[in-house]
């Protein structure tokens, strides 16, 4: 097994980046991600690669669109406003089907909100952001190794469907730190014919567009796009069961919340609650399977969140509504106590 | 099976941050499972600093440290704010020579330790918070306290290698304050 | 027979778009020509901006990407720095240079970023129907200044050549016309210049042309060149605003 360091789940992001084979990063400054940004702009002079700080979060997209557009490993960071800044390029670059990876480490909202920690960009990221039909993987890391793990995982399947990868973590697993070994990085590699290298004048000339501007090629464009979707949901998602086998109650929760969650079904078991956890790891893709079959066998399920309820509907489709599902949560930077989340499970063993 | 769950708070400036990365560097060195997170907002300096460090034979839940088995107080403010949090039977560490106040519970074990004052005298005043890291860690128990310099190794960077001897002094001048 | 004309190998076979008596084919022809003359097609790879150009994707034979509307430079940015050895240019209207991609403009210029940007002013959004541009003339009529630009009400239109000339960062600024003959042949040389200082390695270099919007501006296409000429030089005069090279060899 290789070393365990100590490092920031920030950190670990540009690292596992790094490590996966990105040598372009275009970033601009927000908290709470700034380490990415600063630990790029420290490492990538070093290895050839090229650490960029754009004008905007605006501007830092497109070049990020631009660089995806070359065939690259590329990737930006930021915070919840400055998602929704990139939120344009994001359409683009999925109208384009090009791959790139983009790191939300979330904060309060809406507006400029605050700095604490947050997941109440869950719609943002899962449902879109950017103008169209479009989706986006969207990866949820609850340690600061899956920062890394997922971050690696990330750019493969970005390269491996053609679209956005979303880092979607917080503050809390952005700014901690933790023991994390780096495995030789698993780095798939996928042909890029479309890429923009230069015809040579040896090929017909490549185009990376979302124009079309006839409504029934645009039409095409769009099932194809979700007929590649349907493969990302048939063979991707991923989840962590904890303490499921007999479980009566089911939590889920995901990042942050996971965590302390955790804790909750703990002291819950200590007092004899059958009660068990599901962790969506991908949000985008949602583990759809895992939780419908969890409601032929618990009686109540408990969505743990920070924001206002917004992975729960995803959580009531899941089930279809087949068992109530009750929320906890807080909001604007708050992170819900062990307490807390125990006192909801009491309540939904009591069935209220 | 053990879990130390320790809460250091003071103003930024003074190593509130940096005492809780060694301890974790520690809790890294002797194979634990470990959590360091800070509290982190608008202003560099100055104002409140504190940081959650968790130490565990078992994998490490919620970073998030509601009710720390050790508050290390390196002001009023931070005392004042978390004496209430401290679990009972918990240890509260105070640094003396900046806060003036007694903690009125009975359920909690407190040292008095001018940690300022013993660093001043000392030679090195910048170090108070490794003189109450050496005492926490003899009385909580949570780490071992052998091999402090080689975890310095680990995270103090090569052109400040020459701040490691010090911190070690600062180390062990907390650890035989009696 | 021998051959005296023909379309340079930089373009495509497709049929343009753009309305009869507009310009863009001209300066088509002039980014064509400079890429055919310095040999760069198969390493060329060309931004098209949102504007009437948008389409631009399809008539330059070299790699080409659409961008967002004003992100060109970004866009540009990303790839040239994944691919220093290509060469990497935009092409983008008023609108889309001077008004939302303003800040992408300025800062690529700033950075001296190597790449080569053909800006076509035509004061006005020609695309969208013929609204006010922000290099729209004061008291010019458009959709959207029905009664002409008020100045007192929306601004003054930009000098985006005499402005950007103002930053150290990029290597040559230029504006240029293609309302006659003459004007068209010095338009060229500025184009290959500004490719051939991205070739070199001189950085940022960007060519301002003023053009013409017959349909837009409700004029034919005659009258179309004659207003650039009586009303849109002299606010927007030709000439070299920035050439560092040039500077320095002069001193």
């Amino acid at each position: 097994m290789a070393e365990r360091v100590l490092m920031k789940g920030n950190e670990a992001i540009a690292e596992a980046a790094i490590r996966a084979g990105c040598r372009h990063y275009f970033g601009y400054p927000i908290t709470p991600q700034t380490e990415i940004a600063a630990y790029m702009a420290k490492k990538m002079p070093k290895i050839g690669g090229v650490f960029l700080q754009a004008e905007s979060e605006v501007a830092s997209i497109n070049m990020v669109y631009g660089a995806a557009a070359t065939g690259c490993r590329v990737m930006t960071s930021s915070s919840s406003p400055g998602i929704s800044l990139k939120s344009e390029g994001l359409s683009y670059i999925a109208g384009s089907d090009v791959p790139a990876l983009v790191v939300n480490v979330q904060r309060g909202g809406p507006g400029l909100g605050g700095i604490q920690p947050s997941q109440s960009d869950y719609f943002q990221a899962t449902k879109g952001g950017g103008h169209g039909d479009y989706r986006m993987i969207v990866l949820a890391p609850a340690s600061v190794q899956e920062m890394a793990s997922l971050t690696i995982k990330g750019f493969n399947l970005a390269d491996k469907y053609l679209m956005t990868s979303m880092i979607l973590a917080d503050g809390t697993i952005g700014q901690m730190m933790e023991p994390i070994s780096f495995e030789d990085a698993e780095i798939e590699t996928y042909e890029k014919p479309w890429a923009l290298t230069g015809t040579e004048c040896k090929r017909k000339h490549n185009i990376v567009n979302s124009l079309y501007l006839k409504p029934d090629e645009l039409e095409v464009k769009n099932f194809e796009r979700y007929e590649r979707y349907k493969i990302v949901e048939e063979n991707e998602p991923m989840w962590e069961e904890y303490m499921m086998e007999d479980a009566e109650i089911c939590v889920v929760a995901f990042g942050i919340a996971s965590r302390v969650a955790k804790n909750a079904v703990v002291a819950a078991r200590a007092e004899g609650i059958k009660v068990g956890l599901i962790r969506p790891i991908t949000l985008w893709p949602f583990p759809t399977k895992a939780l419908r079959a969890a409601a032929d066998k618990v009686k109540a399920f408990v969505s743990v969140e920070l924001n206002m309820g917004q992975m729960i509907e995803d959580v009531r489709l899941a089930t279809e509504c087949k068992r109530p599902v009750s929320l906890c949560n807080r909001a604007g930077g708050m992170i819900p106590s062990p307490e807390q989340v125990l006192e909801s499970i009491r309540k939904a063993q009591k069935g209220e | 099976m053990k879990t130390t769950q320790i809460l250091i708070a003071g103003f930024g400036g003074q190593g509130v941050l940096f005492a809780g990365k060694f301890l974790a560097y520690k809790g890294l060195v002797q194979d634990k499972n470990v959590s360091w997170l800070p509290s982190y907002g608008p202003e560099m300096r100055g104002g409140t600093a504190n940081c959650s460090i968790i130490l565990s034979d078992m994998p490490v839940g919620s970073p998030i440290i509601t009710n720390p088995d050790v508050l290390v107080a390196m002001n009023l403010p931070s005392l004042q704010k978390f004496v209430n949090d401290v679990v009972p039977g918990g240890q509260i560490f105070i640094d003396s020579t900046l806060i003036d106040a007694k903690v009125e519970r009975d359920d909690v074990q407190v040292f008095y330790i001018p940690a300022t004052q013993i660093a001043k005298d000392a030679g090195f005043s910048t170090l108070a918070n490794m003189v109450l890291m050496g005492k926490v860690i003899k009385e909580s128990g949570a780490v071992d306290f052998a091999g402090n310099k080689e975890t310095l190794e680990k995270f103090i960077p090569a052109k400040k290698a020459n701040l490691i001897d010090i911190n070690c002094q600062a180390l062990q001048t907390g650890y035989d304050f009696a | 027979m021998a051959i005296v004309f023909e379309k340079p190998k930089a373009l495509t076979d497709a049929v343009l778009h753009y309305c009869p008596g507009c310009p863009h084919g001209i300066i088509h022809r002039l980014v064509a020509e400079a890429i055919d003359e310095l040999g760069i097609e198969g390493k060329t790879i060309g931004v098209a901006p949102v504007g009437c150009a948008v389409m631009a994707y399809d008539y330059f034979a070299c790699d080409m990407i659409e961008a967002a509307h004003g992100r060109a430079p970004a866009t540009a940015t990303g790839i040239k720095r994944c691919r220093p050895d290509n060469i990497v240019f935009t092409y983008q209207g008023d609108g889309d240079l001077a008004s939302i991609g303003m800040a992408e403009t300025v800062h690529a210029a700033a950075r001296n970023e190597n790449i080569t940007v053909i800006f076509v002013n035509n004061a006005i959004y020609g695309m969208t129907g013929g609204q006010m541009a922000p290099t729209s003339l004061p008291g010019q009529v458009t959709q959207t200044s029905p009664y002409g630009r008020d100045v007192k009400h929306c601004g003054w239109p930009i000098k985006v050549s005499e402005m950007l000339s103002t930053l150290e960062g990029p290597e040559y600024i230029a504006r240029v016309a293609v309302n006659n003959v003459k004007n068209v042949k010095n338009a060229k040389k500025a184009i290959k210049k500004a490719f051939q200082n991205q070739i070199e390695g001189k950085g940022f270099s960007l060519v301002e042309v003023v053009s013409a919007c017959p349909t837009n501006w409700g004029m034919t296409p005659q009258k179309a060149l004659e207003w650039v000429e009586s009303d849109m030089l002299p606010y927007y005069p030709i000439g070299v605003y920035k050439d560092r090279t040039a500077a320095k060899e002069a001193e």
